[in-house]
């Protein structure tokens, strides 16, 4: 479970974060959505150690963000950040293989090979293995980030806001595969997500932020109303079941 | 009326200067020895005076070059002698010098003119390669070509023996200045005093091509022609004092900051800030380290890195 | 079938030492390899030194822009040095063994260096350009610092500092090869073990932390290795302006891969070529007068702008 506990953040006088406490459950898909600037990448990004603690305490397990050792939570939680910038030239394996480094700090055994080889499997990437990341289109390289991820090997994985810039087809291929991580593999799925008919379709839990603060938690059928829409998003649309889940008319 | 306020109270500081500028220097003198000693007089007529005209004349020469040039390129951050205007000018002279040594010094002059224009030709040519979205991209490429034009010219000068003249041209200096050595700069002054009757044609420039084609200026020309004024006034202060660093940078931005961009207004109290600058710098250069004398183009290296380096930091997040 | 480039440096490295130390020697070995040898052993110091400093600064500041010296590390080196000579006098200054001046000095350079460049490279999700740019006024301002404290400096101590001040292959200061070659060995050993985790830096910062790398921590260590190089080769020829950003941006042209465990090496031979071969033309064949570091400047310039203006800043 990831334990949020009183958590304040504020640049230059802007209060982003104001006395966040949450819990999130460990297996199963959680995702965080809200409007924007509703603060739902810094909650993710502390919970990812990405930005430093100012106040409060972030558990994830046993391990305390900030006390335990940043090698250790890495072998425990993956993060996708929302932009990844590479200046350096790599092909996709060699992207993958950098998911290994938690667990072997380069040195790639057999079994560290054996999972790279699984995630390039995974996500369809071998004709691709070989290719440098910069010749390849942005879903392509969305994926081989995603693939790297997956051969970290954690309980938990964090993604911000993964479907910007994907296409209907892809969108629908990664959310189904992390619905599957979290079906088969036992992994605990942390999602920001924009687009709430995704976040209800294939989400165990919602968490919903508005200004910085929860605003409620639950599961998606019951929380995804017109009175969710009116109060937090601030728009009037109708919602509908569908397939006993719920679907916000556009 | 506030800017005619201001305008006047630069005016009073630049005569206060100048007269300081006069009493300043190696030989001690004061006001008193004008009147009991004779030779005082010729110490002013020879050195000090056409000292005090020097500085002024190439300060606020460079910094209306300066104006112009951020102007036409649109990027606050550039000015002649740091993106290559300056260098050109100087191999110009090195080039001439080393094949026709005797030439006069007009031809030289005119020379070092025509080298600094391509050298200025060149960097508008990259910067128009440029991503508009990354204004500080241009300064940064002014740079490293001054830099390459100044490694060309460091090489010849080595094969030639000539190492000590760049260091002449590259580091402006007022202490070699006396009467008789400095009367191109008048050149300098009326080519940039010209300026100001163009200045609205520069300012629509400055809108960009399109805007400028709109308007039904010949854009090309107006461009050439300040260029022209960048690399004539250049190529003179290099010649007689060498390049002075930052002063086309820092006193654009500072008066831009107060009074705005009417080019028509702001070139007169560019002019006046400039001038009183680098006199001012030299003045400390003289102070300093009396009896010796620290160059103006150190003081101002200084001086214009800091101030620079707060412009970046502290100035509007918009570079245009 | 691929050819490895690190067999084709070693190879062309070795061709270029034999050829500095045989041609035009006239005969007189005992006298040629004393002096040429200490020369070459200086030569493929600083290669070693600017090469492995500019790739770990590139890393750490995650841009193949940047070089230490186009940050003006190598000009705040001169700045220290010089003003040690202002502060101690040169009476001093000459009187100090210049082993202990210079461990002073470097001392004196990581502190300043980290200060610095610590805090402008610790801003998360900097503005690249303005670093850069914000670099080159550093050294425009450590340059133009040192020219002046040069001037309040007696006339007579100035000469002191004046041969120290800029990059000269052809006379070189043996007395610090000792340390040098201690200093040096020690940084590139700690280089290389930390090869796999620069990799990982090189990721960026996300994905560095994400894969647990103490990015903060790494980019003090780097920045101190990266201070001991620079003074190494500083002390031994003087600034070398755009040398290090040549040899990386070849080497990552040629290179089969861009881990550290190539680049490392592959950076140090291009290097030696560039120096030893370099030094080589110049002196023996051309016979020019004029330093390589102007040489290399111009076309380490010519370079970075041919960087700037094809891939822009994205």
């Amino acid at each position: 479970m990831i334990t949020v506990e009183n958590l304040n953040y504020s640049v230059n006088g802007t209060q982003i974060l104001h006395d966040v406490s949450v819990d999130l459950p460990k297996g199963g898909m959680t995702a965080l959505i809200g409007p924007n600037g509703a603060g739902k990448s810094t909650l993710l990004s502390h919970v990812s150690r990405l930005l430093p603690l100012q106040t409060g305490r972030v558990r994830v397990d046993d391990l305390e963000i900030g006390h335990c050792a940043s090698s250790d939570l890495a072998r425990k939680l993956a993060i996708l950040p929302q932009q990844v910038h590479f200046v350096t030239r790599l092909s996709v394996r060699e992207l993958i293989r950098f998911g290994r480094y938690p667990h072997c700090k380069g040195r790639l055994g057999p079994k560290d090979h054996a999972r790279v080889d699984a995630a390039i499997e995974a996500f369809g990437l071998e004709a691709l293995s070989d290719r440098f990341l910069d010749t390849l289109s942005g879903g392509q390289r969305h994926k081989a980030h995603v693939a790297m991820t997956y051969a970290q090997d954690t309980d938990y994985l964090l993604l911000d806001e993964p479907l910007n810039n994907l296409d209907i087809a892809a969108s629908r291929a990664l959310m189904a595969l992390l619905r599957d991580l979290a079906d088969t593999q036992n992994k605990t799925i942390v999602i920001v997500l924009h687009d709430i008919n995704f976040a209800a379709h294939y989400a165990d839990h919602l968490v919903v932020m508005k200004d910085g603060q929860i605003n409620c938690t639950g599961r998606p059928e019951d929380l995804v109303t017109t009175a969710l829409l009116r109060d937090v998003f601030g728009t009037a649309a109708n919602v509908e079941m569908v397939c006993n889940k719920p679907y916000v008319l556009p | 009326m506030k800017r005619g306020y201001i305008a006047a109270l630069l005016v009073a500081g630049t005569f206060v200067l100048a007269t300081i500028s006069l009493f300043v220097g190696v030989i001690s003198l004061g006001p008193r020895d004008l009147w009991q000693d004779p030779a005082s007089w010729t110490l002013i007529a020879d050195s000090r005076l056409p000292r005090t005209i020097a500085a002024l004349i190439s300060g606020s020469a460079l910094a209306v070059c300066g104006l112009i040039m951020q102007t036409l390129v649109r990027n606050r951050f550039v000015e002649p002698m740091t993106a290559g205007t300056g260098q050109g000018a100087a191999l110009g002279i090195l080039v001439v010098t080393i094949f026709f040594p005797s030439a006069p010094m007009f031809a030289k002059m005119a020379l070092a003119s025509v080298t600094a224009l391509f050298a200025s030709l060149g960097f508008l040519m990259m910067v128009r390669r440029l991503p508009p979205t990354q204004p500080l991209l241009v300064p940064l490429v002014g740079m490293i070509y001054g830099g390459i034009l100044g490694a060309t010219m460091t090489f010849f000068a080595y094969q030639t023996d000539m190492l000590q003249f760049i260091d002449i041209w590259l580091n402006g200096d007022f202490s070699g200045i006396m009467r008789g050595r400095y009367e191109l700069l008048w050149i300098a002054a009326i080519v940039a005093a010209l300026a100001y009757f163009v200045a609205d044609q520069f300012a629509i420039l400055g809108l960009g091509r399109d805007a400028s084609v709109n308007l039904g200026l010949n854009y090309n020309q107006v461009m050439i022609m300040g260029l022209v004024v960048i690399s004539i006034v250049a190529a003179l202060t290099v010649v007689t004092v060498g390049a002075i660093p930052f002063i086309g940078l820092i006193v654009p931005n500072i008066v831009s900051r107060r009074f705005g961009d009417n080019l028509r207004q702001t070139l007169p109290l560019t002019a006046l800030c400039g001038g009183m600058l680098v006199l001012a710098s030299d003045i400390i250069g003289r102070i300093v380290r009396h009896p010796f004398e620290i160059p103006v183009g150190t003081i101002m290296g200084v001086l214009g890195a800091v101030v620079f380096l707060w412009l970046l930091y502290r100035g509007p997040r918009h570079a245009h | 079938m691929r050819i490895n480039p690190l067999i084709i440096g070693t190879l062309v490295l070795l061709g270029c030492c034999v050829l500095f130390m045989t041609l035009n020697s006239g005969g007189h070995w005992e006298f040629i390899l004393k002096f040429r040898g200490r020369k070459l052993a200086a030569l493929l110091l600083v290669g070693m030194s600017v090469s492995t400093a500019t790739l770990l600064f590139q890393t750490i500041s995650r841009n193949h822009i940047l070089t230490p010296s186009i940050m003006g590390f190598d000009a705040l080196y001169v700045l220290i040095l010089t003003m040690s000579v202002f502060v101690i006098g040169s009476a001093g200054f000459n009187q100090l063994p210049s082993q202990v001046v210079f461990t002073l000095n470097l001392v004196l350079l990581i502190a300043a260096s980290l200060a610095l460049f610590g805090t402008l490279l610790g801003q998360h999700r900097a503005d690249l350009m303005r670093m850069v740019l914000t670099g080159i006024i550093f050294g425009i301002l450590f340059r133009s610092l040192t020219a002046f404290v040069n001037r309040m400096i007696d006339p007579n101590e100035f000469a002191t500092i004046q041969v120290r001040s800029y990059a000269r292959f052809n006379y070189i200061d043996v007395s610090l090869l000792t340390i040098s070659v201690v200093l040096c060995t020690i940084a590139l050993i700690a280089c290389w073990r930390m090869r796999r985790q620069l990799d990982v830096v090189a990721l960026g910062y996300e994905t560095a932390v994400n894969l647990g790398e103490n990015v903060k921590r790494r980019q003090t260590q780097v920045l101190i290795l990266v201070a001991v190089l620079v003074s190494v080769s500083t002390a031994l020829v003087g600034p070398v302006a755009f040398l290090g950003l040549l040899v990386v941006s070849l080497a990552r042209l040629v290179a089969p891969n861009q881990t550290h465990a190539t680049l490392l090496p592959l950076c140090a031979l291009i290097a030696g070529i560039i120096l030893v071969g370099g030094q080589t033309i110049l002196e023996h064949i051309l016979g020019l007068a004029t330093p390589l570091s102007v040489v290399v400047d111009f076309v380490g310039g010519l370079v970075f702008l041919a960087l700037v203006l094809r891939k822009g800043w994205t």
